[in-house]
């Protein structure tokens, strides 16, 4: 039980740094940025935060099934498929959240940034910093979902025993097998463990 | 040191400068004088190169990064005293023990030693002027710019700010708006009278004195 629990830490960590590695620019670019078409990819963004999870999951399959684009990749059934599944579909909470912490920030701290100095990339850093609570919100939120999400983890993970078990999988599983009681305390630290993030979250919001 | 030429900046529809044009020299005090709305802060803002001009141009001479703006509101990164005065020391790479030295040095300019720990929000209006103050001046600035810098102040704290505004221009040229003839008198030895983001008249600050300034500015006094 505790293996699953850290997998599924693992996978749900590593899932929410890469949609980081790839939210954050668009984020700074969306955020801070005015030009034409912004406030599109923003709702575009938002539209996509309520994406239902066995979508991605079967589209993800047919890319990464051995006759798919990327099945040369091998990555069906693997952690990795799990992990690349899960950071699509958290990247627009990602960026959507961190869009709304940039955009609470005083515009007139990016122009304070630059009268002591700071290059556009400093100045932006700047926000950033001043975004930093809604950014560990951002994050949070998206470990969250991530964390939670079953479709994916199913449809790409395939439930491999040892090697793809994650929480949510197991949970569906032990309960069709009719393991209540293991079931049980898996959703415990589950539900541990959400209601924890969802603790420091209100506690970030303040 | 900064010279502006004919220099017309528009925010949308609104122009808020009209071909204005001045000229700087090192190590003098000057005062941008008007009443609101008269353009004060965009001529500021200009010269600061936060605002490109529509027409015209800023020449500056001397070392990059060396002019440094004080805000009327002033604007802080919420975080402590010491981590907002250090800032611009930090993002040029200075060493950790400089950095202290300064810091401390310019708080004691500005009468805040010991409140490096406190969080900037926990300030009073007088006190984030002078930490806003010991920010522009740890950096040693060849050029201050500083926009109404008492106009949210008591009478206590005005003359605080104005007695570290006369200390700094031993140090560098400053050049501060007001829309006070008596505070441009305090603090500046020349004065530029802007209107409807015009220069309307420049000169020695005896201009501000009597009945002279008011005719110059088609009695539009204020």
């Amino acid at each position: 039980m505790l293996d699953i629990a850290l997998r599924s830490l693992w996978i749900s960590g590593t899932a929410t740094l890469l949609a980081l590695s790839w939210g954050l620019p668009l984020a700074l670019l969306l955020g801070l940025g005015r030009f034409r078409g912004r406030r599109v990819l923003l709702s575009f963004f938002h539209t996509l935060m309520g994406l239902p999870t066995v979508t991605l999951g079967l589209l993800l399959f047919l890319l990464l099934s051995s006759r798919g684009p990327l099945g040369p990749l091998h990555l069906l059934y693997t952690p990795w498929a799990i992990i690349l599944g899960q950071a699509l579909l958290v990247t627009p909470i990602t960026v959507t959240l961190l869009c709304e912490a940039l955009e609470r920030v005083d515009p007139a701290v990016r122009d304070l940034a630059r009268t002591l100095g700071a290059s556009e990339r400093q100045a932006s850093l700047a926000v950033l910093g001043e975004a930093r609570r809604g950014a560990v919100l951002a994050v949070l939120a998206s470990f969250n979902r991530a964390v939670s999400e079953l479709g994916v983890a199913m449809m790409v993970g395939g439930n491999l025993h040892g090697y793809t078990r994650v929480m949510t999988t197991a949970i569906a599983l032990e309960t069709a097998r009719g393991e209540v009681v293991l079931s049980l305390q898996l959703a415990a630290i589950l539900l541990a463990l959400v209601f924890t993030l969802n603790l420091v979250m209100d506690l970030l919001r303040r | 040191m900064l010279e502006l030429r004919g220099v017309v900046r528009r925010y949308g529809e609104r122009v808020a400068l009209r071909g204005v044009s001045l000229r700087v020299r090192r190590g003098e005090s000057l005062s941008v004088l008007g009443p609101n709305g008269s353009g004060k802060t965009t001529l500021l803002r200009v010269a600061a190169l936060l605002d490109p001009p529509d027409e015209g141009e800023v020449l500056y001479e001397g070392k990059p990064g060396a002019v440094t703006m004080v805000f009327q509101r002033p604007v802080f990164f919420d975080t402590t005293v010491f981590k907002n005065v250090a800032y611009g020391l930090r993002i040029r790479g200075r060493p950790a023990t400089e950095i202290r030295r300064r810091v401390r040095e310019a708080l004691r300019l500005v009468g805040m030693e010991g409140a490096g720990e406190r969080r900037v929000r926990e300030l009073s209006e007088g006190e984030k002027q002078r930490v806003a103050l010991a920010r522009a001046l740890v950096l040693e600035p060849e050029l201050l710019l500083l926009d109404e810098p008492t106009s949210s102040l008591d009478p206590p704290n005005t003359e605080l700010v104005e007695g570290i505004i006369r200390e700094a221009e031993e140090g560098c040229t400053v050049v501060l708006s007001t829309n006070l003839p008596s505070q441009a008198r305090r603090l500046s030895r020349r004065v530029v009278c802007l209107l409807g983001g015009r220069v309307v008249a420049q000169g020695s600050t005896r201009l501000l004195e009597g009945s002279r300034l008011r005719r110059l500015l088609g009695g539009k006094g204020w």
